[in-house]
């Protein structure tokens, strides 16, 4: 009697059908047309002038939210793993509370505040500035992106870092390297995991977004992940939205395999297929 | 162990088939296909205190929305409220069933007006909800009286940027047809390309293609002018009282929203219940009071009182009704209209 | 010098908390207004409060989002144990295998996950009436991986010779595992259930598509103000859900905080003593 068993009704029945079939499915819906092989979908996804353009805007905001994300989430981290250790950990509940919030009621606030005449345009309005468009514009939509995955980046960012071992720093600093000099050769390459774990769950979900650019974007910026949206929930047209689907899977692989090879790159060991 | 795999088994099985029951608990419920804030919420308290029946609500922003739903082999709506176009496809396709006009006890409550109109010309399949018209709705500080009257002031480059469309095809392409010229149910390719070149050109004056959401904007002050439904006009007017409404002298679309009950449905009597209590005079003024629109009860209007019956975008005077023209079932030919609607967002 | 870079690092870490807290703060404040639309402020009242309880829809929805969030990560937790068990005396090339499979549902964008699921139940003919079904499907397995990759490190952790001992003093492979095994675990079986519990209440882009005539509490959220106005009411929402994840929060974390410092000050006696 083996203990293997028990991972059977899993690996022969749920995973077949709930995980592999549901992606193969995917992958027929855009090359099949009712049993039949076709690429007219592929042809249609290329040749048109409305999917490529939505690419276009999901591939700035994502690079655009995982750039500010990382500039600015990176010295919170940093900051914050050189506290005393309560201190950090009391702050840190601070910076990760917002992450537990649903990311959808986290938006509908930016809606309020980007309004014409909310906060931000009062602030804006004291110092001269009137009639700045906010809500309805592609400003709206990362702003309100970046916010929903700041908290992704700074903690696994904080969390490698305070694993460093001090003792290191110590004898960089001993040794008579200066403050910046330690941080660039001693604890940046060390905090590279971390940074790489954070760009991958910031990109990867900016770059599938949808719900913010429809509650934001009034249509102004249109993103690759809303298309699928509407191919699917209100088109149905199930042919046109899985090849939509095929080219973000095939971008997000592409990403999570640039992601291993600069994190093989550290001198770690490679980790499973993907 | 075997025993312990095939108890997991069991379990997995077990949970999975409880919620299978729970969801046909709803042998009480009804599933209701509508439009954003287009039925007074505690009505469906008081139809479930009066029969024990639920209404589920699912909200959709367009008649092609409602029109796709109803395709799908699994279609799990009872009831929906589409517009007169949509209602006509729908009978064509068979996706409709018949009503029992005779359980109806209220339909009587229902003008002449209403009844028997072109996209249900026998009046088998659909009972009259609201009706209205396509308009413009402008704030009174913001835009000059003079620019008032014609559909060009959504192309006047004086409201740059204070300007929302209608996030709908039929309703944006409409407004550019006659702007340019057209009828608004062309299937004429040149025209309908011309009509979007229009919306194209206007994009950079446009600060947001919005549904629903039009109305929180013009209410806030935060728009100049939209591309709005009259019911929605007579809910922001009720909202703020700088907001005004008018119709294009050049015409426009005139609307009807009709219940229907869909060809899948297995509770075809529930539902018929359910549009007979909305066809209650007191029930449906008050719903009426709630979403603004024209209702085609005729006892409304007598409850609702004067100030509604002069308010023009609720009680829509005749001429603009005589100016005003149908959309028609466009068949295959509203791929035409997707494709250059299609263009306008690239 | 060095209290200037004390002040810059305070600084900045409070303009960072600043925005992120901002949302939050107008959403709690824009609760208490006496209006239908959060756009505008209309003097102190509890009205959303009252309209947020009244609302038949936000209380089924509610009730929808936990039934399943308790159904679904109650399953994944057995089935996802039970198959960590069996993966964990697996031999390393099929178990590679099956834990590459099985971290698709993480890393694939939700949209994809959501999607490809709709695309099973279309083609298996699980109607969309049974909407809560399909959710807690959905849902069960996107929670699987999780639960299998927070019991695996605890089972590397623990010895196998307990097990075999257990065995060999005479006790059933069921009992052995009941008794020895699974304690030995619980820590990844609590921790995995917990973050399956969590997730699915939070899952927003999986239900949407899976969801059918089902609808959950970010799917309401969803369809009610993504293309709509704000009520107050789902202010009134994000406020009560803020004070309940935030109380939480600060609970389990100050727990462990104090457990960690009870912990030291015996190790503290312990030495003294010798």
């Amino acid at each position: 009697m083996k203990r293997t068993r028990l991972a059977y009704p899993y690996i022969f029945v749920w995973m077949p059908l709930f995980i592999v079939a549901p992606m193969l499915f995917v992958a027929y819906y855009a090359f099949f047309d009712n049993g039949t092989f076709t690429t007219e979908y592929v042809k249609q996804v290329f040749s048109s002038t409305t999917y490529l353009p939505a690419l276009w805007n999901s591939i700035w905001i994502a690079l655009a939210t995982t750039a500010v994300c990382l500039l600015a989430g990176y010295p919170v981290a940093y900051i914050l793993s050189n506290m005393k250790k309560r201190t950090a950990a009391l702050l840190s509940i601070l910076f990760i509370m917002p992450m537990w919030m649903n990311m959808l009621l986290r938006t509908l606030a930016w809606k309020i505040i980007l309004y014409d005449d909310g906060i931000v345009a009062t602030v804006l309005s004291w110092f001269g500035a009137t009639n700045v468009q906010l809500i309805y514009t592609p400003g709206a939509v990362l702003i309100a992106t970046i916010y929903d995955f700041l908290p992704f980046m700074i903690l696994p960012i904080y969390t490698t870092l305070i694993k460093i071992d001090r003792s290191h720093i110590e004898a960089a600093h001993d040794l008579g390297a200066n403050g910046l000099n330690t941080f660039l050769r001693v604890v940046l390459p060390q905090s590279v995991p971390g940074i790489i774990s954070g760009i991958t769950m910031v990109f990867v979900p900016a770059m599938s977004t949808f719900a913010v650019s429809t509650m934001l974007g009034g249509k102004k910026i249109v993103l690759f992940g809303q298309l699928i949206e509407e191919k699917f929930l209100i088109n149905k047209s199930f042919g046109v939205g899985s090849t939509l689907s095929l080219v973000l899977i095939i971008l997000v692989i592409i990403s999570m395999v640039i992601m291993r090879r600069a994190d093989r790159d550290e001198g770690r060991e490679g980790g499973t297929l993907w | 162990m075997k025993k312990l795999v095939s108890l997991l088994l069991a379990a997995a099985m077990l949970a999975l088939v409880v919620p299978v029951f729970t969801g046909c608990s709803s042998d009480k419920t009804l599933n209701l296909l509508n439009w954003g804030d287009y039925l007074e919420p505690s009505l469906k308290d008081e139809f479930k205190r009066r029969t024990g029946i639920t209404i589920k609500e699912k909200v959709v922003t367009s008649n092609e929305e409602m029109m796709i739903q109803l395709q799908a082999d699994d279609c799990p709506y009872d009831l929906c409220i589409p517009s007169d176009y949509a209602i006509e496809r729908m009978i064509g396709e068979g996706r409709l069933a018949k009503i029992d006009f005779s359980s109806l006890k209220n339909y009587g409550n229902i003008g002449e007006a209403y009844r028997n109109l072109a996209y249900d010309p026998t009046n088998e399949y659909s009972v009259p909800y609201t009706w209205g018209v396509l308009g413009v709705l402008y704030n009174k500080t913001m835009v000059d009286e003079s620019d008032l009257g014609h559909w060009n002031i959504l192309w006047n480059e004086k409201y740059s940027q204070e300007i929302y469309m209608y996030d709908s095809v039929r309703d944006a392409m409409a407004a550019a047809l006659i702007y340019c010229g057209y009828d608004i149910n062309t299937d004429n390719a040149d025209e309908i390309k011309r009509a979007a070149d229009a919306l194209i050109e206007q994009k950079p004056l446009v600060k947001a293609y919005l549904t629903d959401d039009v109305k929180d904007s013009m209410i806030q002050g935060s728009g100049a002018l939209a591309l709005v439904y009259s019911g929605d006009a007579v809910w922001c007017m009720q909202e703020n009282e700088d907001l005004g409404f008018f119709v294009p002298e050049e015409g426009s679309n005139i609307y009807f929203d009709s219940i229907v009950i869909t060809a899948t449905s297995s509770k075809k009597e529930m539902a018929e219940q359910f549009i007979d209590f909305l066809l209650e005079p007191e029930i449906a003024a008050k719903n009426i009071e709630f979403i603004g629109y024209s209702s085609a009860n005729t006892k409304v209007l007598d409850i609702l009182g004067e100030e509604w019956a002069n308010n023009t975008a609720y009680n829509i005077p005749e001429e603009i009704v005589k100016k005003s023209v149908i959309y028609r079932d466009l068949g295959d030919k509203i791929d035409i209209y997707n494709a250059q609607w299609d263009r306008i967002f690239k | 010098m060095k209290k200037f870079g004390k002040f810059l690092k305070g600084a900045y870490l409070g303009i960072v908390v600043l925005f992120m807290y901002l949302p939050i703060t107008v959403m709690l404040v824009m609760s208490f207004t006496d209006s239908r639309s959060a756009a505008i402020w209309n003097g102190f009242s509890f009205g959303a409060y009252a309209a947020l309880f009244s609302d038949g829809d936000v209380m089924d929805a509610l009730l929808t989002t936990l039934l399943v969030a308790v159904i679904s990560s109650i399953l994944a937790t057995v089935i996802g144990t039970a198959t960590a068990i069996g993966l964990h005396s697996m031999k390393k090339r099929p178990r590679a295998v099956v834990e590459s499979i099985t971290q698709l549902p993480m890393v694939n964008p939700d949209l994809v996950t959501g999607i490809s699921m709709m695309l099973l139940f279309a083609f298996i003919g699980i109607k969309q009436n049974v909407g809560i079904t399909r959710m807690v499907i959905a849902h069960i397995t996107f929670n699987i991986p999780y639960v299998i990759f927070s019991v695996l490190p605890k089972l590397r952790q623990s010895s196998d010779s307990l097990y075999e001992a257990a065995m060999d003093l005479g006790c059933s492979p069921v009992k052995a595992l009941a008794k020895v095994v699974i304690p030995d675990i619980m820590p990844g079986i609590v921790s995995g259930l917990l973050l399956a519990f969590t997730l699915s209440i939070d899952d927003f882009a999986i239900s949407l598509f899976t969801g059918g005539t089902s609808t959950n509490l970010a799917m309401l959220i969803y369809s009610k103000t993504a293309k709509g106005g704000v009520h107050t009411k789902f202010c009134a929402l994000s406020a009560l859900m803020f004070v309940v994840v935030g109380t939480l929060l600060l609970i389990v974390n100050l727990r462990s905080l104090r457990q960690e410092k009870e912990a030291e000050q015996q190790r503290r006696k312990v030495a003294q003593k010798n």
